[in-house]
């Protein structure tokens, strides 16, 4: 880790994102980074592998912070399409809203979107825990394999559709659950995970508030009485 | 009706005269007058069979078993009076290729235009991996990861690793991504274009089960479409992004079905693919429903000359290379693709017979499964006594990865060699100077396919058309 001894600043609009990568996976990068004039950039502040902090003052396109590793990636701004897809550990907080696909196959760490994220949010999660202030979008946590998503506005259609073991907590309406997504008991060790995540993303809402959801477990092998959820 | 009725009974009276008994006819059915439907035939009733007692589709591995219009349809013209042979033994017939040099640092050069087509750890045993691994960087040439992450023991044994982006994103992980030397997108497999993978609850033990963040025993349902993008612009965007995280170092490639390839591969280069894969309809899986296998998709045949005609309108023939799948067997079949317009050719089912699946010495084994050494293709029931599509333990120890690595390489080296002798035979100081010219077809659809001419004819079926 470089010393701490101020902050690199990136300008987008004066070098490239090319420039900025090859800088953050540097074997030694700076530990703190500030990223201005974005402009909506695909491929922001993706791949990194270092403790560093990144804060990136405006709005991003595709992929920001993909495959994020051990890093704190903060956009102030909205985010588009897949932010935080793979990530692997680390924190990623949107302070606007997210685009569709928000921690897709995400294997770890915390993914915070302040706003609302659009559809597929947590699609294929694999690990990673996502906390949304406001609303998601239809077929989120879709073929969800591990991992939370706690939504604190509503959910769309076909809320965890699919799902294996990730576990979801909505706090508002949820339009409609997927295939073999059902309600299920929130027991004290969920409420007490809950707090935590809820803790972690610095919201205030209360998880006695919410309730859970998960899968049914009913399409984990072929049977031919199933047939018209296939 | 009475009539007919009466004339009916005359027949089967007629021909009960005389009659042998079944047990009299041993096999020879046809000389006694039994004649099998073709609509209806013995494998047609048994699925008709097997479906109404079980209610489930029939899920099974290898691909297309279906007569389709194949390398074996084209013959080579060899030189003589108006081209120059090579001598067999002694002129160079160069046979290296190089992969991806069109926006990556370091493009792969593989020794040999043969290539291993992606196979996961989960639909075969570590072991298997590992031989594969050997043979392919003992020949010189690269393997290929699977709907199931990166093994140790793949990564350890291969020189050229290309590690794959599928749907699943089963075990992706930037560590692995960084260690691979080259990324294959894959969009689909000739066995089932458009579908997902499938892996049964056999075979998700719980190593299988760890590297995709599954619950053990599941039968596991890949998805079909890609999480994070839809379409080629996104398609653009993400091979932009997959390419930041590894600091355009690594070749990357986007593998398609062969459906609708004419656009398909225009479209993979103008998202910016630097290689192309096209798997045709033979092409192999571990695990499909059969009438997927058998329904969807064209022959390779068919799609190396959409492929090409793609990228020569494109301008970017043999600058993004083209590496064809489905079926290849022979060396013949390797420089066939490769005069069509083929930069490489990859293998997966000959591959896995060259390590010892479906061998006669297990015939047995493969009896007690309900089939027989030739027709084994049980590979999503983990029960392979060849040890290469289990994830039984003791089944996998039966195959040595030295000993299979080593049987491997032989293959690749006989296809190699096999090539070489054709292209000599035409002319050809290295395998990419073959070309359509030295062909020509047997059979009408082959010559539609293909795009050469009917043997002893100038007669191209179809190309004073805009056929694509």
């Amino acid at each position: 880790m470089a010393a701490l001894t101020g902050v690199e600043v990136a300008d987008l609009a004066a070098s490239t994102i090319r420039d900025l990568n090859q800088a953050l996976h540097a074997p030694q990068p700076a530990a703190a980074w500030r990223v201005l004039n974005p402009r909506g950039a695909h491929s922001v502040a993706c791949g990194l592998k270092d403790e560093v902090t990144v804060d990136i003052e405006g709005h991003v396109g595709y992929y920001c912070a993909g495959m994020n590793q051990h890093a704190t990636v903060t956009v102030h701004g909205n985010a588009g399409v897949g932010v935080a897809e793979n990530m692997m550990s680390g924190t990623v907080r949107v302070r606007g809203d997210a685009s569709q696909s928000a921690g897709a196959t995400a294997h770890g760490g915390l993914l915070v979107i302040e706003g609302n994220a659009a559809a597929r949010c947590g699609i294929s999660m694999k690990g990673v825990d996502i906390v949304v202030g406001g609303n998601v979008g239809h077929m989120s946590a879709f073929m969800g394999q591990a991992g939370r998503l706690v939504v604190c506005g509503d959910a769309g259609d076909a809320l965890g559709d699919s799902l294996y073991e990730a576990r979801i907590y909505v706090k508002g309406t949820v339009k409609s659950l997927g295939a073999d997504c059902v309600e299920k008991e929130m027991r004290d060790e969920h409420l007490v995970e809950l707090a935590e995540l809820l803790k972690a993303a610095e919201f205030d809402d209360d998880p006695g508030d919410f309730r859970r959801y998960g899968s049914a477990r009913r399409l984990y092998h072929f049977k031919v009485d199933n047939s018209t959820a296939y | 009706m009475d009539s007919d009725q009466d004339s009916d009974q005359g027949r089967d009276h007629g021909r009960d005269q005389g009659k042998d008994t079944v047990r009299d006819m041993g096999m020879d059915f046809a000389s006694h007058g039994l004649r099998e439907s073709a609509t209806f035939d013995r494998a047609t009733i048994h699925a008709i069979q097997r479906a109404a007692a079980t209610g489930v589709y029939d899920i099974r591995g290898w691909g297309a078993k279906r007569p389709l219009p194949h390398f074996d349809d084209l013959l080579f013209l060899g030189a003589s009076m108006s081209r120059y042979p090579l001598e067999g033994y002694r002129e160079r017939c160069d046979t290296d290729v190089v992969l991806g040099a069109r926006n990556a640092k370091y493009p792969l050069h593989l020794d040999i235009p043969v290539t291993i087509a992606g196979m996961s750890f989960g639909a075969l045993s570590a072991n298997a991996k590992e031989a594969l691994g050997r043979g392919a960087s003992a020949a010189g040439t690269s393997t290929t990861t699977g709907d199931g992450g990166m093994t140790p023991e793949e990564r350890g044994q291969s020189k050229h690793l290309v590690y794959q982006y599928l749907p699943s994103r089963y075990g992706m992980n930037p560590d692995d991504l960084r260690k691979a030397d080259a990324i294959e997108v894959v969009l689909g497999q000739g066995a089932k274009p458009g579908g997902g993978g499938m892996l049964l609850g056999q075979k998700i033990t719980d190593r299988v089960a760890g590297m995709r963040t599954l619950p053990v025993g599941v039968d596991q349902r890949s998805a079909c479409r890609h999480p994070d993008w839809t379409g080629p612009d996104d398609l653009t965007i993400k091979i932009g992004e997959l390419r930041e995280i590894t600091d355009w170092e690594k070749p990357i490639y986007v593998k398609v079905g062969a459906t609708r390839t004419y656009y398909d591969v225009k479209l993979a280069v103008h998202a910016g693919a630097d290689v192309v894969v096209v798997d045709g309809m033979q092409g192999g899986t571990a695990a499909t429903q059969d009438v997927f296998i058998e329904h969807v998709g064209i022959p390779t045949l068919a799609a190396i000359p959409q492929a090409v005609q793609a990228l020569r309108e494109l301008g970017v023939h043999r600058e993004v290379q083209l590496i064809v799948s489905g079926g290849v067997r022979t060396g013949a079949d390797v420089a066939k693709a490769i005069a069509l317009g083929a930069d490489a050719v990859a293998i997966g089912t000959a591959a896995l017979i060259a390590l010892g699946d479906n061998h006669p010495r297990r015939d047995a084994e493969y009896r007690e499964l309900g089939s027989a050494a030739g027709y084994f293709d049980d590979f999503q029931d983990g029960r392979d006594p060849a040890g290469i599509s289990t994830q039984d333990e003791e089944l996998a120890a039966r195959l040595d990865p030295v000993e299979g690595g080593r049987r491997l390489a032989n293959y690749l080296r006989v296809l190699t060699m096999e090539a070489q002798t054709l292209a000599r035979a035409c002319g050809k100081a290295h395998l990419h100077h073959l070309e359509p010219e030295d062909l020509v077809a047997l059979t009408i659809e082959s010559a539609a396919m293909a795009r050469v001419p009917l043997a002893g004819t100038d007669w191209i079926p179809g190309a004073s058309g805009a056929a694509l």
